[in-house]
C-alpha cells in the first residue's frame, strides 16, 4: 500500500512537472505564498485545492507556482519578492501575517497584482480579499442547534482574535435561532495547530456535556475525538468527514475557487484590478460540506433557506438585537451590525459560557 | 463529584502517555550519561513509521512496532556519531531533531490525506468496572497500559538488577565502569537504542491512537517536554511517571477549566511547566550530594576507552 | 586541516541530494542547481544570503565563545525573542520622538535583553551549578509565551484590527538599507563587526585564550588560576548579547514591528553553524553562508521542482551528522582532545 502511494506521489508529480513544461504563448504565471504546508485539510489546503482547479480550468493558459510552510516574518517578504521577481504577474498571499510583506514588495514591482487574503492594507496593486466565514458559522449553528441533544455545543478556538471571535458568536447565534436555550463552551488551544491540544480540548468539552463540536483550529483531531467519543462535530475549513464518518454533520468550508477563476480570467483578458472583497455565500465564498446522512431533511431545508435569506440580504447572523454576554445591547432591532463593528469584535454574545480570557 | 474527576483524570492519562514513553526512554539513555536530544526527531520518525504501518497491515500493534523500529534506527544514527566517532552530544542531537522533522514531513507526505478509523479504549475485564479507577486507569488504549509496564520495568532493571546497576555505574564513572571490564561503549549503544525505541513508541501512540493521523510536526513539541521531564523527575521513573500526568494534567485541568467558564491566563499557564523544571534543577543542583545521587555524573561527556 | 571536514560533509550532502533527487526522478543536476545556484544567480538573490546569513552569523559567533570553554547555552533562540522584546519595546515608546539616537538605543536595549535572559542560566549555574543546556533550553519557551502575551496583549497595535501584533516601527527606527532595491540593510555591518570582534577577542586577548584553555583542559585552566565562573559568564553573555542583537536586528530590520514569531528557529540552527564554522569567528561566517543558502535553496527547490519545503531540515541535519562523522575520518588527534569534551550538565563537578 504504501509503495503504491508512493508510486502514485510520484507519477503525480511528474504530471504537474510535464505540464508545466508544456510549450505555450507566454502562459501567466502566478504565485501562491502558504503559511504551513499544504496537507490534506485546512486552511492552506482549500486555497491549494483553488489552485489546483484552476490549473484544471486554464490549462496551459497560466503556469502556478506555490510556496509552502512560509514562516509570517523576515522570510515572506524574500518568498514574495522572489515570486514577482521571476515573472509572476499574479501573486496570492494567503496569511494574515503576509500583510505588511506583500505592501513592502508591492512598491517594487508595480506592475504585479498582489492579493492579499485576510488583512486590511490596500494599495495601488494590492487588493484583499476574505471571507466572511461567519456566514458559515451561523449555518453550522443551526445544525448544531438542531442535532444537539443536551443543548450545549463545544468550541475549540485557537486565538481570542476578531475572526474567530465572529465564529464563535455568530455559530451560537445560530444555533440560539432554532434552540434559544441552547450554550456554547469555549476552549481556546493557543495555537492554530496542534493535534494533541485539539484532541484534549475536545475531550474536555464533551466530557462536559457538549454532544456537537465546532472547531477553529487546523487539525482533524478534535473531528477525530467526536467519532471516538460517539459524539457530533462540525468540520472547519475542509470537509473532514473522511477522518469522522459518523461524528461529522458537516462542515463550514471556504471556496476560493470562483475568486481565483474570476481574477484569473480578468487577468488573462488583461483587466485585472486589485480587489476589496468581503464576500460570502453569495459570493459562493463559504459553503457547507455534503450532510451526513444523520441530518434530517428538515434541517437541511432550515439550513438551505437561511442561507437564501443570508444571501438575498434577508437575514444577517449578527441582526439586531445583538446583545453580549453582559446584556449590552450591540446593535438594536431592525439593525445590521455594520463591517467595521465586525472587524474589531472582541466580545462574546449572549450564549456563550465562560469569560473571554483577558489580556 | 466523581462524575466531574472521571474524565479529568482518564484524559490526563492519556495525554501523559507519549511523555511517559519518550521521557522514560530518554531517562535510560541519560543514566548511562548519554544526553540525546533528538527527542522530538525520534518521536516524528515513529509516529510517521507506525502510522504508515498501521495504515498497511491494519494492525495497531504492528504500527507501534514499526515506531519502535524507526526510534530506534534513529538514535542508531545519534550513537554512531556520538559513541563511535565521538562527536558532541549536543550538537548530534539537535542535529537529530532538525533532521528527523525534516525527514519525517519529507516521507510522510504520501500518508497526510489518509484517514485511520478512531480506536477503540480496551477496557480491562472487570477492573474497568471499579468505581472511579476502573473507568479512569483501565479503559485506555492498549498502549497506555503498556506504559505502565514499561515503567515497572525500567524501575525494576534500573535499581533491581544487575545490568541495570552496571548500566549507573557507566553513567556515573565510565573510566571506572571500564577499568572493571564493562563495555561501556556497549552499554551505551543498547540504552541509546532503547531510548530512541521508547520515543519511538510514544510518537506511534500519538499518531495511530490518540490522534490517528499523520500530519507534519505532530507531535507539537512533547519531545522537548520529555526532556525537561526527566531533569524534573531527578532522574527517578516514579517521578517520571507522576511527572508526565502532571504536565500533561496542567493542559487538561486548564482546559476543564475554561470549558466550564474560567478565564485562564493560559501564557502564563503554559509557561509553568518550564519554570517549574528550571525551579526543580536549582533545588536539586545546589547541593553537590544531591545532584550527585540523582543526576548521572557523566551526562553528556564522550567515552573513549582507549585515550 | 580543520577546514576539510565541511568541504567533505559539504561534498556528501550534495552527493545524498544528488542520489534522493534521482531516485525521486527528478533531474538531479537541474534540482542542485536550483538548490545551490539558483538562489545566489541575482544581485538581490545574493543581498538576501547576506541578510539571512546576518543573524546565524552574529549568534555562532558568540555562541562559539561559550562552546569553545564548554558553556552549552543552548537557549539563543529564547534571548533572540528577549533582544526582540527589548529593543521593539524601545522603539515602540519612541514613537514620534524617533531620531539619530533612537536606533542606537534600540541596539543597546537589545543585547542587553538578549545577555539578561542569558544571565539566567548563567547565574544558576555558577552560583547552584544547574545545567545551563537544560535551564537555557526552557526559558525558550518562556520567551515564545513572553512575546505572545505581549502582543496579544499589552503591546498589540490599537489601529491593528485586534490582530496579535505590535504596531509597524518609525522608518527612522529601522536599520538604513546598504542596497537600495534590496533587504540587506546595516544589520550586516554588525554581523560583521560581532565577527571581527569575536575573532580578536579569540585569537588576540588573554581571556580569549584562558577560555580556550577551560574549553580544552578543565584542569590546567583551573590550575593556571583561571576563574570558572568567570568563563561561565562570558560564555553565556557572549551567545546571549549576540542573539538578542540578532533578534533586535530582524524586528528593526525586514520585520520592522512585533509580531508572534520572529525567528524561523535561528537560535537553534545557530548552533549547527557553530559547529561547521568550526567554533572559529571566521568558520561561523562561512558556515552561516552555507546555512542560509540552505534556507534559500529550499524555496528555490519548491518553486522550481514543487519538492516540499521539509527538504531543508533534512539537507541541514545531513549536513551536520556528515561534518560531526567527517571529523573523526579527518583528523583523529582533534578528536582526543574533545575527548575530554563537554563537561555538561548537571554533572556536579563540583569538587
Amino acid at each position: 500500500m504504501s509503495t503504491r502511494k508512493w508510486g502514485a506521489a510520484l507519477i503525480g508529480a511528474a504530471a504537474l512537472a510535464v505540464a508545466g513544461l508544456a510549450p505555450a504563448a507566454q502562459p501567466l504565471k502566478i504565485g501562491f505564498v502558504y503559511v504551513s504546508p499544504v496537507g490534506d485539510a485546512g486552511w492552506t489546503y482549500q486555497h491549494d485545492l483553488a489552485r489546483r482547479a484552476l490549473e484544471k480550468q486554464y490549462g496551459d493558459k497560466i503556469v502556478t507556482k506555490y510556496v509552502e510552510n512560509v514562516p509570517e516574518g523576515a522570510d515572506a517578504e524574500r518568498v514574495i519578492r522572489e515570486l514577482a521577481a521571476s515573472g509572476h504577474e499574479l501573486v496570492f498571499t494567503t496569511s494574515f501575517g503576509y500583510m505588511n510583506p506583500t505592501i513592502k514588495v508591492a512598491k517594487s514591482f508595480p506592475k504585479v497584482l498582489f492579493e492579499h487574503a485576510t488583512g486590511y492594507k490596500r494599495a495601488k496593486n494590492v487588493g484583499t480579499y476574505n471571507a466572511r466565514f461567519y456566514e458559515g458559522r451561523y449555518l453550522a449553528g443551526i445544525v448544531a442547534g438542531k442535532m444537539s441533544k443536551s443543548g450545549t455545543a463545544g468550541y475549540v478556538a485557537a486565538f481570542p482574535i476578531p475572526e474567530v471571535l465572529q465564529g464563535i458568536n455568530a455559530f451560537t447565534r445560530g444555533m440560539r435561532s432554532v434552540n434559544p436555550k441552547a450554550q456554547v463552551r469555549v476552549v481556546w488551544v493557543n495555537s492554530w495547530y496542534d493535534p494533541g491540544r485539539e484532541r484534549e480540548a475536545a475531550m474536555a468539552l464533551i466530557s462536559q456535556g457538549a454532544d456537537v463540536l465546532m472547531q477553529h483550529t487546523d487539525s482533524t483531531a478534535p473531528v477525530q475525538a467526536a467519532e471516538e467519543k460517539g459524539v457530533y462535530a462540525i468540520g472547519y475549513h475542509s470537509d473532514m468527514s473522511k477522518y469522522g464518518p459518523k461524528a461529522h454533520l458537516t462542515a463550514s468550508t471556504h471556496d476560493w475557487t470562483g475568486f481565483y477563476g474570476k481574477l484569473v480570467g480578468e487577468a488573462l483578458a488583461g483587466k485585472a484590478q486589485p480587489t476589496n472583497i468581503w464576500g460570502g455565500i453569495r459570493d459562493g465564498m463559504v459553503k457547507m460540506a455534503p450532510y451526513n446522512p444523520a441530518v434530517p431533511q428538515d434541517v437541511r431545508d432550515l439550513v438551505a433557506k437561511a442561507a437564501a435569506d443570508i444571501a438575498a440580504g434577508r437575514l444577517h447572523p449578527f441582526g439586531g438585537p445583538v446583545k453580549d454576554q453582559g446584556g449590552k445591547e450591540r446593535v438594536p432591532a431592525g439593525k445590521f451590525m455594520p463591517d467595521d463593528q465586525l472587524a474589531v469584535m472582541d466580545y462574546y454574545v449572549e450564549g456563550v459560557q465562560g469569560q473571554l480570557p483577558k489580556k | 463529584m466523581t462524575d466531574a474527576l472521571v474524565p479529568i483524570l482518564a484524559a490526563t492519562l492519556a495525554a501523559g502517555t507519549p511523555l511517559v514513553f519518550a521521557a522514560l526512554g530518554e531517562l535510560v539513555v541519560e543514566k548511562s550519561g548519554v544526553l540525546n536530544l533528538g527527542v522530538e526527531g525520534m518521536m516524528l520518525c515513529g509516529a510517521l513509521a507506525g502510522f504508515a504501518a498501521t495504515v498497511a497491515s491494519g494492525s495497531a500493534a504492528v504500527g507501534a512496532l514499526a515506531g519502535l523500529a524507526a526510534g530506534a534506527a534513529a538514535a542508531l544514527v545519534f550513537a554512531l556519531l556520538t559513541l563511535t566517532l565521538q562527536a558532541n552530544q549536543v550538537a548530534a542531537g539537535l542535529a537529530l531533531s532538525i533532521f528527523g522533522v525534516g525527514l519525517s514531513a519529507f516521507a510522510g507526505k504520501p500518508f497526510e490525506s489518509v484517514a485511520l478509523p478512531a480506536p477503540q479504549p480496551f477496557a480491562l475485564p472487570a477492573l474497568a468496572d471499579l468505581p472511579l479507577v476502573g473507568p479512569v486507569l483501565f479503559a485506555q488504549p492498549p498502549l497506555v497500559y503498556l506504559s505502565w509496564a514499561l515503567f515497572g520495568l525500567v524501575s525494576w532493571f534500573l535499581y533491581r538488577t544487575r545490568p541495570g546497576l552496571v548500566l549507573r555505574a557507566v553513567g556515573e564513572s565510565p573510566a571506572v565502569a571500564h577499568a572493571i571490564g564493562y563495555p561501556v561503549i556497549g552499554i551505551r549503544y543498547l540504552a541509546t537504542l532503547f531510548g530512541g525505541a521508547m520515543a519511538g513508541v510514544g510518537g506511534a501512540y500519538l499518531s495511530v491512537s490518540y490522534t490517528p493521523m499523520w500530519a507534519e510536526n505532530m507531535t507539537a513539541g512533547r519531545g522537548w517536554i520529555a526532556l525537561a521531564l526527566v531533569v524534573f523527575a531527578t532522574w527517578r521513573p516514579g517521578r517520571v511517571l507522576a511527572g508526565a500526568y502532571l504536565f500533561g494534567g496542567v493542559t487538561i485541568a486548564q482546559f476543564f477549566a475554561q470549558g466550564a467558564g474560567a478565564a485562564v491566563a493560559s501564557q502564563l499557564l503554559s509557561s509553568l511547566p518550564y519554570l517549574a523544571t528550571i525551579g526543580v534543577l536549582v533545588l536539586i543542583s545546589r547541593n553537590p550530594n544531591v545532584i550527585r545521587l540523582n543526576a548521572p555524573v557523566s551526562l553528556g561527556q564522550s567515552y573513549h576507552p582507549d585515550a | 586541516m580543520r577546514y576539510l571536514s565541511p568541504l567533505l560533509a559539504a561534498a556528501l550532502t550534495i552527493l545524498v541530494g544528488y542520489a534522493l533527487f534521482s531516485a525521486l526522478g527528478r533531474d538531479p543536476l537541474a534540482a542542485l542547481h536550483a538548490f545551490f545556484v539558483r538562489p545566489v544567480s541575482t544581485a538581490n538573490g545574493v543581498a538576501e544570503l547576506l541578510l539571512k546569513a546576518s543573524p546565524l552569523m552574529m549568534i555562532a559567533t558568540g555562541l562559539a565563545l561559550g562552546f569553545r570553554a564548554n558553556v552549552w547555552n543552548i537557549g539563543a533562540e529564547g534571548q533572540l525573542i528577549l533582544g526582540a522584546i527589548c529593543g521593539g519595546g524601545v522603539a515602540l515608546h519612541l514613537e514620534g520622538a524617533a531620531s539619530g539616537w533612537g536606533l542606537a538605543l534600540m541596539v543597546v536595549a537589545g543585547a542587553l535583553g538578549g545577555m539578561a535572559w542569558a544571565a539566567i542560566p548563567a547565574f544558576l549555574r555558577t552560583r547552584f551549578n544547574a545545567s545551563e543546556i537544560l535551564t537555557s533550553l526552557m526559558l525558550t519557551y518562556v520567551a515564545a509565551l513572553l512575546l505572545s502575551y505581549l502582543v496579544h496583549g499589552p503591546w498589540r497595535d490599537p489601529q491593528g484590527f485586534n490582530f496579535p501584533q505590535s504596531r509597524m516601527f518609525d522608518d527612522a527606527l529601522l536599520f538604513p538599507l546598504l542596497v537600495e532595491g534590496t533587504r540587506l540593510n546595516a544589520s550586516f555591518l554588525l554581523a560583521l563587526a560581532v565577527v571581527a570582534a569575536g575573532w580578536v577577542f579569540v585569537h588576540k586577548s588573554f581571556l580569549g585564550y584562558q577560555m580556550r584553555v577551560a574549553g580544552l583542559a578543565d584542569a590546567a585552566a583551573r590550575y593556571a588560576g583561571f576563574s570558572a565562573t568567570r568563563t561561565v559568564w562570558i560564555g553565556m553573555l557572549a551567545g546571549g548579547g549576540a542573539a538578542g542583537l540578532a533578534g533586535l536586528a530582524e524586528v528593526a530590520g525586514p520585520i520592522g514591528q512585533l509580531t508572534p514569531s520572529i525567528s524561523p528557529g535561528y537560535g537553534f540552527a545557530a548552533i549547527i553553524v557553530a559547529f561547521v564554522g568550526r567554533l572559529n569567528p571566521v568558520g561561523c561566517a562561512l558556515a552561516s553562508l552555507l546555512m542560509s543558502l540552505l534556507y534559500l535553496g529550499g524555496e528555490q527547490a519548491q518553486m522550481e521542482l514543487r519538492l516540499p519545503a521539509a527538504i531543508t531540515g533534512l539537507f541541514q541535519g545531513m549536513l551536520l551528522f556528515f561534518l560531526l562523522g567527517a571529523d573523526v575520518l579527518i583528523n583523529f588527534r582533534v578528536r582526543a582532545l574533545r575527548r575530554a569534551g563537554p563537561a555538561a550538565a548537571s554533572a556536579g563537578q563540583a569538587a
